[in-house]
């Protein structure tokens, strides 16, 4: 027992949230961390230097989010004073670019000053410009506008130059998930262990397509999808179900009272002649989503060998913990 | 059939009506509850200029006429012909932008109630004080009285006594829209006391604490039992149709393997269970009626996985019944 004990210490992974004042920082945070919903974030206010956030991410990840503030004289102060402080052993870098902005030339500048602190004190940092509150162009605009804002960027990327990814963005829509589940996929230590696990289990239950998710957040950790359903046409259909969670949750918490943070259903199923599919529980912070060929004897086996597999999906997280040896800081 | 009293003609169907002052909020209503327009987007609504006639096709059909703010029809006999709008008439909705000055809408309100009046009698007015949402509550409270009664001192200024004319507080960006439709569209359904009684027996059979007869494309309740309703059930019930819309959407493609099993292994009519978490036992359940509607029940006490069998029975009546009383 000692050594669980000793050795459950978290792998941290630090992470930079930083652009101009205004730009979304805060809202995006708040929305995908805290619960908040896109029309609430109106009520944030500025945000004074650096606010700290440390999010359990699937049993054994850390999330270290520092959401720097944006003003001009915060910036000045994590270039000099604090550079070593601010910049030194980050995992990611998540920068966002208001498309609105009046001053693209000048946030680029920033960027670019930003980015030789990282290359100075991370230089292995992963870089993820965010280009935010797209949905204020009209929708023929958005893919060409983004493009050409990315390719700009990306030249004043310096060594990240080819390792930088871009994303549209807006709290509005699902985008800001599209975004956030590539972010929290690259951070996840072992997310190929758990796919094996998944797949191995999506074949036993003869699933169509396994989604797994924390719980919190409703960010897909993962997912397997198998046979036919590669051809779903609903490309975006993993970040949709984040968001369409995500809305339910609150929905509930408004219902019942419990706070948005917990609120949650402990099962949900759906069935029809097409499909069937439900979510349920797998490990302390992760929920399973399931779609199946529509049998009610193939619902209730699914049902019962994932209460089975539970075991070996938390096994995975105290496997991970107990192994200091592949521990970073 | 599900066709209303006052349509004697077939393919006549009965109308609401979206009148107001400009900029009120007409087009943005349409939009948001019948072509699910996400409420943000409705900034970009161009004023309108002609009447936009758009149909609904569901449980019962009807149109939905979004009127100009600019122009007054009730008083322009000489443009338009009064009778071809008014005529196949079901609601007329008058909306009232509550940020903005409401004496102008209020007057010509008036003006064409007092204009109906004689010509017909029988005609819903219903007053949506629109755009609450982002007032205080206080304010937002005030303000609707002062409104009901200006219309109603007006009226009766008029000799027009206890005039038919019921009044809303709406907004776009909450439930309170769609809420506010339900009630004016289930005065246009003449079956509506049975549906009543048909969802008060199913809920004391099967102790259930509150239903809802929902049109599922629209999210307006046609009927609930008559126990007291309140936002919250409608919200979360409402809620709880998205989930499951979006997700048979997601996963209720048309796979290219399944042409000819037609379904036989799974349900023929949808069916959703939802266990809440904590807070006692709290069940949210979700059936297909028909090709329109969907029952919604919220249920607190015992397990239905253990009563699933009187439930699916009784649902199954409920479901027959339906049959006789909206054929399609
Ligand atoms: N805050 C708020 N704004 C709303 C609401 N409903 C509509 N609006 C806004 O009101 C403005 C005018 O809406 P429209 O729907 O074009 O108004 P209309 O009544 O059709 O106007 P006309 O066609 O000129 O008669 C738009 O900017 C909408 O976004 C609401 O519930 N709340
Ligand atoms: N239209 C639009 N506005 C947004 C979006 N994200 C944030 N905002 C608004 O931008 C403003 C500044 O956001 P905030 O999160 O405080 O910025 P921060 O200084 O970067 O933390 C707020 O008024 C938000 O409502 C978005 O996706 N679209
Ligand atoms: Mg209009």
């Amino acid at each position: 027992m000692s050594t669980l004990n000793s050795s459950k210490r978290q792998k941290q992974r630090k992470v930079l949230l930083m652009g101009k004042s205004g730009a979304g920082k805060s809202s995006m945070r708040s929305i995908v961390f805290s619960n908040y919903v896109a029309k609430d974030v109106r009520r944030l206010g500025a945000t004074i230097d650096v606010e700290h956030s440390n999010i359990k991410f699937m049993g054994n990840l850390m999330l270290n989010l520092w959401d720097c503030g944006g003003q001009d004289g915060f910036m000045e102060n994590y270039l000099h004073h604090q550079r070593e402080h601010v910049f030194g052993s980050v995992a990611v870098l998540i920068f966002v670019f208001d498309i609105e902005s009046r001053e693209f030339q000048a946030d680029v500048i920033n960027y670019a000053n930003i980015v030789s602190a990282l290359e100075e004190c991370s230089p292995g940092a992963k870089i993820f410009c965010l280009i935010h509150k797209m949905d204020l162009v009209q929708t023929k605009l958005r893919q060409p506008l983004f493009e050409e804002r990315a390719e700009y960027i990306r030249a004043a990327s310096e060594s990240f130059r080819d390792s930088v990814d871009f994303f549209p963005t807006s709290i509005w829509d699902q985008t800001l998930y599209k975004a956030w589940t590539q972010i929290i996929y690259f951070l996840i230590p072992n997310a190929s262990t758990i796919e094996t696990l998944l797949q191995q289990l999506a074949e036993v239950i003869d699933a169509r397509e396994l989604i797994l998710y924390e719980r919190t957040t409703c960010l897909m950790v993962t997912h397997v999808t198998r046979g036919i359903e590669a051809q779903n046409p609903f490309t975006d259909r993993f970040e949709r179900i984040s968001s369409i969670l995500k809305t339910h949750k609150q929905s509930i918490a408004k219902h019942t009272g419990i706070p948005a943070g917990s609120a949650n259903f402990a099962e949900m199923q759906i069935k029809t002649g097409r499909f069937m599919f439900f979510i349920t529980r797998l490990t302390e912070n992760t929920n399973l989503a399931a779609s199946i060929p529509p049998s009610e004897q193939g619902f209730n086996a699914a049902r019962i060998n994932i209460l089975l597999a539970r075991q070996k999906f938390a096994e995975l997280d105290i496997a991970t913990k107990a192994r200091p040896g592949i521990q970073e800081v | 059939t599900g066709r209303m009293p006052n349509s004697k003609d077939g393919d006549d169907k009965p109308r609401l009506l979206l009148m107001g002052q400009k900029r009120s909020g007409k087009s943005s209503i349409s939009s948001v509850v019948f072509h699910k327009l996400p409420p943000s987007e409705t900034l970009y609504i161009e004023t309108t200029t002609r009447i936009k006639k758009d149909s609904m096709h569901s449980f019962m059909d009807f149109q939905i006429w979004d009127f100009p703010g600019q122009v007054d029809f009730a008083n322009a006999a000489n443009l338009f012909d009064v009778d071809s709008i008014f005529n196949e008439i079901g609601a007329l909705i008058w909306v009232i932008d509550a940020q903005d000055d409401y004496f102008d809408a209020i007057a010509r309100l008036n003006a064409t109630i007092l204009n109906l009046q004689t010509t017909y009698p029988n005609i819903n007015v219903e007053v949506f004080v629109h755009k609450v949402d982002g007032l205080s509550e206080d304010y937002k409270s005030d303000l609707f009285r002062d409104i009901i009664q200006r219309v109603q001192d007006d009226l009766s200024d008029n000799g027009y006594e206890n005039a038919p004319v019921s009044f809303y507080q709406t907004s776009i960006y909450d439930h309170s829209i769609f809420e506010a439709f339900s009630k004016v569209i289930q005065k246009l359904i003449p079956q509506l006391p049975t549906l009543e009684a048909l969802l008060n027996s199913l809920c004391a059979n099967c102790r259930i604490q509150k239903a809802y007869l929902f049109d599922v494309l629209s999210k307006i309740y046609i009927a609930t039992d008559t126990s007291p309703t309140d936002m919250a059930s409608y919200e979360i019930c409402s809620d709880y149709i998205d989930v499951i819309v979006d997700i048979s959407e997601i996963y209720g493609w048309d796979r290219p393997e399944e042409e000819d099993s037609g379904g036989e292994s799974g349900n023929q009519d949808a069916e959703s269970l939802i266990r809440l978490e904590k807070k006692g036992n709290n069940y949210l359940y979700l059936r297909e009626i028909n090709k329109y509607l969907a029952l919604i029940c919220l249920m607190s006490e015992d397990s239905p996985a253990e009563k699933k069998a009187l439930i699916d029975y009784n649902v199954g009546v409920f479901q027959e019944a339906m049959k006789q009383v909206f054929p399609r």
